[in-house]
């Protein structure tokens, strides 16, 4: 498939500080990219950079194979979602939506109340324009709000006028800010929803910046882990989750805190830290590997199990929820599957090529 | 019981003598503005007159120029305001709103520029305008002022408050920084502006001091300075139709302050604006 959008060594320093290092990010025609991260990796950055709202220091931006370095957020055409929706809170949700396609399509005068409605060809304009946003906001389900103020909607309406805001001027690229933490843990699963449908309808791509991994795994056909201002991996949430690129990736991925294994910890290869997920690893009476119980957590469709390994190293395991749990201090065997183990090495922490 | 009402009488007391003492000369003046010609010189105090009397009025508006100091006094008013905020809010956008070299500096200027008062440059401004010989035109009462670091520091005050991604999506949505400023931050400002209309407009339409200085022609004059016409020519005899003319001259801005008291207030304490 070819890339839509493509970001080649780009470098951003604020002052002295390198924000991004030579980062290169491809984006796919169609696809749903997240850029995922802790805060201060430079995910945000890096969008802005392809929204055109930031210039790079130094690197290349290429919207459909030709380099659009110059141009503005508007000229790209990409639509962009902020954290923070950036409702016009004069405006009604109608207007909201409206806007860039009143900047598009309305000359200056044709922007002014009543005076405008007399310059050629405003009117018929101003006909397309209430049809799309009508458009836009049935397939949002926000036909009833056209008329209402954005300080007289809920988190998860503001988010949809501003979804909408960004799907009535059909652009070429959606960029999505952190679009879905400002909302309740209920609702941001709803929505996770809505934004996957919006995709699959409109079949452009999507770049989707968060910090929650799961969002990203749940949504995104590919995932960029930033960490540190660099692109760490880069690759499908499968591929992220079973061959992770180093340990910081490794951590970053998986709904459960992967376990770092040092040499002495139980299980030795060529001195290798080994990460094991604790979904990998559960009680077995033949178990290779030992440690003392010191908490579990009943979650009803599992039991996580805290231990401790002989050198004082904690692992967490996961039993199932029928699992007869010992008192604290008991000793646990646990098994594992071989090709389950992830082998990282001790001082680079890059993944090792071969696996046992 | 007792003592919550004890505990109000004082403080009740004290802003009824406060307020008395403030509201006596506007008092007066309108008792003066409404009585007839042998009333006003009496040796007994009367506040309330025998009738009303509307000549006094009548004369106000028909017999002087009245009608044509409140004239000069609007336009004076709405031009140095019309300027002001033409200048100040893309001013103020920019130190807010955007970064570049030398922003904390121009800015320090701006606060040191308000510590500066009008008396100081009076002069060389007079002194240049009458090398340009501009002295004596309506712009020589409203160029003075086009410039103020107290409406460019208030409204960056108000606009750094509001979340820079509003003003990304703008730039998203094909907006130039000019339709920016226009259509985005000045209507959110709103508030903050009305507040200053009125410190702008109270200033100017009651100053005395530049239009004393930077005009003679008595069509230019101002309310205040047109008052002061109007009593060198009376010597002081028509004090009726000279209190009413001051009625005229205050009336505007108490009617303005009292309309637009809710959004002063607003925009003085400059709450926060949520999105």
């Amino acid at each position: 498939m070819s890339a839509i959008l493509e970001l080649r060594d780009v470098t951003r320093r604020f002052g002295d500080k390198t924000v991004l290092d030579k980062v290169s990010i491809t984006i796919a025609q169609g696809s749903f990219t997240a850029l995922l991260g802790a805060s201060g990796c430079g995910k945000s950055t890096s969008l802005r950079i392809m929204a055109g709202l930031d210039r790079p220091t130094s690197g290349e931006v290429l919207l459909g194979g030709s380099d659009v370095s110059g141009l503005s957020a508007y000229e790209r055409n990409v639509a962009m979602v902020f954290q923070s929706y950036a409702l016009y809170p004069h405006l009604t949700v109608a207007q909201n939506i409206a806007l860039p396609l009143t900047m598009r399509h309305l000359s200056a005068l044709g922007r002014v109340p009543f005076l405008g409605s007399l310059v050629p060809g405003a009117a018929e304009a101003r006909r397309t324009i209430l049809s799309k946003v009508g458009e836009a906001a049935e397939s949002l389900g926000l036909a009833e709000l056209l008329d209402r103020k954005p300080g007289q909607l809920s988190g998860g309406q503001k988010q949809r006028v501003a979804l909408g805001r960004a799907l009535v001027r059909d652009p070429a690229l959606f960029l999505l800010d952190e679009p879905l933490s400002n909302l309740d843990a209920r609702l941001r699963i709803r929505m996770r929803s809505e934004i996957s449908a919006l995709h699959r309808r409109t079949g452009k791509a999507f770049v989707y910046v968060t910090h929650d991994q799961t969002e990203a795994m749940a949504m995104a056909d590919q995932i960029v882990v930033m960490i540190g201002g660099d692109v760490a991996q880069a690759g499908a949430p499968r591929e992220l989750y079973e061959r992770p690129a180093n340990r910081d990736v490794a951590a970053f991925i998986g709904h459960n805190a992967i376990n770092f294994l040092e040499p002495g910890d139980g299980i030795d290869v060529d001195g290798a830290i080994v990460g094991l997920r604790p979904e990998d690893l559960a009680p077995a009476a033949t178990g290779a590997l030992t440690g003392r119980l010191e908490s579990a957590e009943y979650l009803g469709s599992e039991i996580v199990l805290s231990l401790r390994s002989a050198k004082g190293t904690e692992i967490r395991a996961i039993a199932p929820a029928d699992f007869d749990v010992p008192a604290p201090g008991s000793e646990v065997r646990l098994g594992y599957a071989p090709h389950k183990l992830h082998l990282f090495d001790a001082a680079t922490g890059v993944r090792r090529r071969t696996t046992p | 019981m007792n003592h919550p009402i004890r505990s109000r009488v004082l403080p009740l007391v004290l802003l009824l003598t406060g307020a008395a003492v403030i509201l006596l000369p506007f008092v007066w003046m309108l008792s003066l503005a409404f009585k007839p010609r042998d009333e006003i010189f009496t040796t007994t105090i009367e506040f309330l007159p025998s009738q009303i009397e509307w000549s006094n009025f009548t004369f106000a508006l028909t017999e002087t120029d009245i009608p044509l100091f409140l004239w000069n006094g609007l336009v004076m008013v709405t031009g140095i305001l019309f300027f002001q905020i033409l200048f100040a809010v893309p001013c103020a956008y920019a130190l807010a709103q955007r970064r570049f070299a030398g922003r904390g500096l121009l800015f320090g200027l701006v606060v040191a520029a308000l510590l500066v008062p009008f008396h100081v440059t009076a002069i060389p401004i007079f002194l240049g305008f009458a090398q340009i010989g501009i002295l004596n035109t309506m712009w020589a009462l409203i160029l003075p002022f086009i410039q103020t670091a107290f409406g460019i520091f208030l409204f960056r005050q108000f606009f750094a408050q509001l979340p820079a991604d509003l003003f990304d999506a703008a730039r998203v949505d094909g907006m130039s920084e000019t339709a920016i400023v226009w259509r985005i931050a000045f209507p959110l400002a709103l508030p903050a502006a009305t507040a200053f209309a009125i410190f702008s407009v109270t200033a100017h339409w009651n100053d005395l001091f530049w239009p004393l200085i930077a005009t003679t022609d008595p069509n230019l004059a101002t309310p205040p300075r047109g008052i002061l016409y109007f009593r060198d020519q009376e010597s002081g005899d028509n004090v009726g139709p000279l209190m009413a003319a001051a009625v005229i001259v205050t009336a505007p801005l108490v009617i303005a302050f009292l309309l637009a008291q809710r959004k002063f207030i607003q925009g003085i304490a400059a709450g926060g604006l949520k999105g």
